[in-house]
């Protein structure tokens, strides 16, 4: 079970002092989070992707990169990577380059995007965005494990011969999570190719997930990946902790009213009640978040949205202290007492090369001598490609 | 025979208000029309009036208080429904407009739908025509030709019981031609629902589709 923190990368004016960050002092403020999770024991740092103020994190891998320089053993995440008006070549090259950088600390989340001039601006048409994201996962799935790829879509140009570098480290493709918080098709695709499925749970009460959560198990079922139990689940949730539930909600309740997303809509208390969202003690966090697995099985990651609302840094540095030190130790020993047996472990580079490889050594990448050209034999690589995961 | 449930929804302001008495004479008027057509009727009414406390959070959040969650079940219950509202402004009334706009598309769908308007003057009756006929039309519901509209002028007038009586008879025989039912239940596949709409939650997820082939790693639909 890995637990980690999804940020937004919103700029957000702090309501209790008026002070605005700019986007310098925000953008190397996510540095500093990302790095705290890691020494607060946190296992996954994820970030958005926006195209449009107020949000800084429009060029995910860069952040990651440099994150991933600055840690060891942290996980490096999006939530999430915009699957429709990102040309699905592009994913590939720029998260293949991630992954080598960070030693395979990373994965990437799928997502569709919130905001309907991002089709415009890069010149999709929104009204066609579930076919351009599934579409555009297929082709993704097959950059990243063919050598050569021949291709023809709706949307984007075909291609011919084409190789996406560089490739995947190990052989092995970055792992796939899908995101999706009402739309079947993406539960589908998710389990039909046994990648794991996310359900950022933050906005919406519980049962809405939860349908989509059990269709995917039983369609991973179904496609032969192994039981529903094995099927890989995420979960987003929200939390702001202090030593007594009266002091977070006092705490937090400015920034709530005043936030973009929630603000000047329910009340915290109703928010509260009927979403994940948890604000008060880490027993009070930790009784909550036992209550996902109720709902939704075993899990394999859970992420926390915890840098926003204007929350100043030195705010959000306590509750990454919070959560690693008081919240998630109890939750790592709870959910492993509970755990049931043959429930997949969550997705790492380690774990996958394994299970591609089991023993052997993992393929390497040497491009043949005076290669030209993809289109004239089968590979352009020296090693022979092998079935991949 | 179980009783045929008629859903009414109604944005009267105050106690009484001529909206409330309007629909109550809607009431009787489609009762008495079901014993004439062989339909027993059940009648629920939603006050948009006592929802208002749950709608800044409906509004701001598809949040849904216990009496939102309650008056979408009545909806997603109903065999037909009657609409009324106050005229604000030659417009019916915002609380009425926002109930109605929170709710998932394919609620009402297929209903048939007594749409009535009351105001001061005579001047804005054509907005039952015009505005709330157009909302409900846009949600599929099936509004019945004759549309209700009351001034404080036609409580002393016979003409307006007996337009009740017409918009009440169409009503009770649209709800015994099964229409509702059928476009309701078998013919449902035809219309587009969103998934997790408070119709469709119980149903099973549709695999056979373009989507779900593309999802499934299958070739993408050619153009044209």
């Amino acid at each position: 079970m890995q637990f980690g923190l999804m940020s937004v990368s919103d700029v957000t004016r702090d309501p209790t002092t008026t002070a605005t960050p700019s986007e310098a002092e925000r953008i190397k403020s996510m540095v500093r989070i990302g790095v705290a999770a890691e020494e607060a024991g946190l296992d996954v740092f994820a970030v958005g992707e926006h195209h449009n103020p107020p949000f800084v994190s429009s060029s995910p891998t860069t952040l990651l990169a440099h994150i991933a320089a600055m840690t060891e053993r942290i996980i490096l995440s999006t939530s999430t990577t915009l699957i429709t008006t990102n040309d699905p070549v592009r994913i590939a090259e720029e998260y293949a380059m991630l992954q080598h950088l960070a030693d395979g600390r990373m994965d990437l989340m799928l997502g569709r995007g919130n905001t309907g001039p991002v089709y415009p601006w890069f010149g999709q048409n929104g009204a066609q965005s579930l076919q351009l994201a599934l579409e555009n996962y297929n082709l993704l799935h097959e950059l990243w494990r063919k050598d050569v790829v021949d291709w023809e879509g709706s949307f984007r140009t075909p291609l011919q011969g084409f190789t996406s570098t560089p490739r995947p480290l190990d052989g092995v493709a970055p792992f796939v999570w899908h995101g999706s918080i009402r739309t079947p098709e993406i539960a589908e695709q998710a389990a039909f190719y046994g990648n794991g499925y996310f359900a950022n749970h933050i906005f919406w009460p519980t049962h809405h997930f939860k349908r989509l959560i059990d269709f995917y198990r039983q369609r991973f079922e179904h496609y032969g990946h192994g039981t529903r139990k094995q099927a890989i689940v995420g979960l987003g949730g929200q939390t702001f902790i202090a030593k007594t539930s009266q002091e977070a909600h006092a705490q937090f309740r400015p920034y709530f009213n005043e936030a973009p997303v929630y603000g000047h809509g329910p009340t915290l208390e109703e928010f509260e009640n009927s979403t994940p969202l948890t604000v008060g003690s880490p027993q009070e966090v930790i009784d909550k978040t036992l209550t996902f697995r109720e709902h939704f099985g075993d899990y394999q990651r859970q992420l926390f949205l915890i840098d926003h609302a204007g929350l100043p840094e030195k705010t959000v540095l306590e509750q990454i202290e919070l959560l690693g030190n008081e919240v998630v130790p109890t939750l790592r020993k709870e959910l492993d007492a509970r755990r049931e047996d043959g429930v997949a472990d969550a997705p790492t580079h380690a774990g996958r090369v394994a299970a591609q490889y089991g023993d052997a050594a993992p393929r390497e990448f040497r491009p043949g001598a005076n290669r030209g050209d993809n289109l004239v034999g089968p590979s352009p690589y020296l090693e022979p490609e092998t079935a991949a995961v | 025979m179980t009783a045929k449930k008629l859903v009414i929804v109604h944005a009267g302001m105050s106690e009484t208000s001529s909206t409330a008495m309007l629909v109550g004479r809607i009431a009787s008027a489609v009762a008495k029309a079901g014993v004439e057509h062989g339909v027993e009727i059940a009648t629920r009414v939603v006050s948009v009036r006592e929802l208002l406390p749950e709608l800044p959070a409906a509004l701001g959040s598809q949040h849904f208080g216990p009496g939102f969650s309650s008056a979408i079940d009545a909806l997603r219950e109903a065999d037909a429904l009657v609409v009324a509202s106050p005229v604000y402004k030659a417009q019916p009334s915002g609380a009425l407009n926002a109930f109605l706009q929170v709710l998932d598309d394919d609620l009402v769908q297929g209903l048939p739908t007594i749409v009535a308007a009351t105001a001061g003057t005579k001047r804005h009756a054509l907005v039952a025509d015009t505005d709330m006929r157009a909302l409900l039309t846009y949600m599929r519901a099936l509004v019945v030709p004759t549309a209700l509209f009351a001034t404080a002028d036609d409580w002393a007038d016979g003409a307006l019981p007996a337009r009740v009586d017409r918009a009440a008879g169409e009503l009770a025989l649209l709800m015994q031609s099964g229409f509702a039912e059928s476009v309701r239940g078998g013919a449902s596949g035809r219309y587009r629902h969103d998934f997790g709409s408070a119709r469709t939650e119980d149903s099973p997820i549709e695999l056979d589709t373009d989507l779900m082939r593309i999802a499934a790693g299958g070739a993408p639909a050619r153009k044209a």
